[in-house]
């Protein structure tokens, strides 16, 4: 499976969860902050189960906490598939 | 003592948004009441939360966060505390918590496995939620919790927040309760127990009564010190007088059919008030119409009152809006304190039938203005019983 996902999918799956989560899609690119965002550790901690439902990925609690922008939360992903 | 008064109320129930739609409506005899339970329909979460709140909260914590919006806005607190954060506490009483949280998260657990049940399945689950997000939304740094005795937890809350501030602990305190229980499951648990009105109709102390009609809905006060709030300039809706709180160590659906708890503590919270029962102009019964409670509450007002029972007007909120759990309590000391201050005393909607020993003034004839001697407040007991035995007992006094 992870040979068949691309940044693309996951950008576009990390954009629309922070949507869900109530972050105002104008300000979403992949430099804002997640502090910027308003995005805390439980919408990660809800992020990271989504990415495992669709990605089939599991991500490490300790690698998550160091994500500060939309782009780490993308390249983690990326990495991880 | 020093006087703890009521600076501001707030309330979603099903006869509307609003502290004012529900006094107003009730006593113009209008009933929220549909297809057997009393849903908060006007209710939308998205006029007072954000997404992120919204979905941060279940449905009994954003009732709870709209009902203290009004209540602070009304209190004239709405751009900054009048007090120093960590002197302002926040007690919330609910019966049940998250209830609709907690189904959903099991259905997750059982089709989709444990690794899908959400991470927000606690914070929105847990009792306690409603005061957590109260006091991270306005700031309230004092002591902060919930309190829950099934459908007393309302009437604790604010007894709670009175002693809070009458023991030095805070300056004022937000406090109400609030309750979503109109989940299936909450549905069918009290209909096990032959609770629930079969008929749907909300008949308190009628013999035709047949249980009580599942209501959600939330209210919150605001307490201040009587100087305090008079200082700031506030406007002052009523004070609370006394409160009194007993337990039937009886069993722990059932009233004691001698009433005597539920008279202990309506004794309790006059003796607290240091009134006496002739100073009572009006009483705002539990008046769930369940067969035992009405009967028992029946004979614990004689009990508490004396001659007294039988001069002044007893109605139950709960024949216009239902059983609201553990915000009846709540919203009942707000539909009270209203009610004083209008000088009327609001109908028990529906009630014709006089069931034999049930002997007091039920109000079934529409609002009427309370018999107040000149020069004085009009005075109202508020009473709330819960599962368990749990009694409290709140002694209001107008403005």
């Amino acid at each position: 499976m992870s040979t068949a996902v691309t940044e693309e999918q996951i950008e576009q799956v990390v954009v629309e969860s922070l949507e869900s989560f109530g972050a105002d899609p104008e300000q979403i690119s992949r430099k804002a902050t997640l502090e910027q965002l308003d995005i805390d550790s439980l919408d990660l901690a809800e992020l990271s189960q989504i990415v495992q439902e669709r990605f089939d990925v599991e991500l490490k609690g300790s690698d998550v906490a160091e994500v500060k922008t939309v782009d780490d939360a993308i390249k983690l992903i990326s990495t991880s598939v | 003592m020093e006087s703890i008064v009521v600076t501001g109320v707030g309330a979603v129930t099903p006869l509307g948004v609003g502290a004012r739609t529900l006094s107003e409506r009730w006593a113009a005899g209008v009933c929220g009441i549909r297809d057997g339970e009393g849903a908060c329909v006007d209710f939308d979460p998205g006029d007072f939360l954000s997404v992120k709140e919204a979905r941060r909260a279940d449905r009994f914590t954003q009732l709870a966060i709209a009902a203290c919006a009004e209540a602070l806005a009304d209190a004239s607190w709405e751009e900054e505390l009048p007090y120093d954060a960590r002197r302002v506490g926040c007690v919330l009483g609910t019966g049940i918590g998250g209830i609709q949280t907690l189904v959903d998260g099991q259905d997750t657990l059982r089709e989709r496995g444990p690794e899908r049940v959400s991470p927000l399945a606690v914070p929105l689950m847990m009792s306690n939620a409603a005061a957590a997000a109260i006091s991270m939304r306005h700031g309230l740094r004092g002591p902060s919790f919930s309190v829950s005795t099934a459908c007393a937890s309302g009437a604790h809350a604010l007894g709670c927040g009175l002693r809070m501030i009458q023991a030095g602990e805070a300056d004022a305190v937000v406090a109400g309760g609030s309750e979503a229980g109109l989940a299936p499951l909450a549905r069918a648990a009290f209909v096990s127990l032959d609770a629930l009105s079969t008929s749907g109709i909300s008949r308190p102390f009628d013999a035709r009564r047949d249980g009580f009609v599942m209501g959600e809905g939330a209210a919150v006060l605001v307490l201040e010190r009587g100087d305090a709030a008079k200082q700031r300039g506030a406007r002052v809706l009523g004070t609370i007088r006394g409160y009194g709180s007993t337990s039937d160590a009886y069993h722990v659906t059932a009233p004691r059919e001698d009433g005597q708890g539920q008279a202990d503590a309506m004794v309790a919270a006059l003796a607290d008030a240091g009134v006496g029962a002739e100073e009572i102009d009006y009483v705002n019964a539990h008046g769930t119409a369940t067969p035992l409670n009405d009967r028992a509450e029946t004979l614990a007002i004689k009990l508490a009152l004396g001659e007294r029972a039988k001069q002044i007007p007893v109605s139950s909120t709960k024949s216009a809006i239902g059983h609201l759990l553990g915000a009846a309590g709540a919203v009942e000391a707000v539909a009270t304190l209203l009610a004083l201050r209008d000088r009327i005393a609001p109908p028990t909607l529906g009630w014709s039938e006089r069931e034999e020993d049930l002997d007091l003034d039920y109000v079934g004839d529409g609002a009427r203005p309370l018999q107040v001697a000149e020069g004085r407040r009009a005075l109202a007991l508020s009473n709330s019983f819960g599962f368990g035995g749990h009694n409290a007992v709140l002694c209001l006094e107008g403005t």
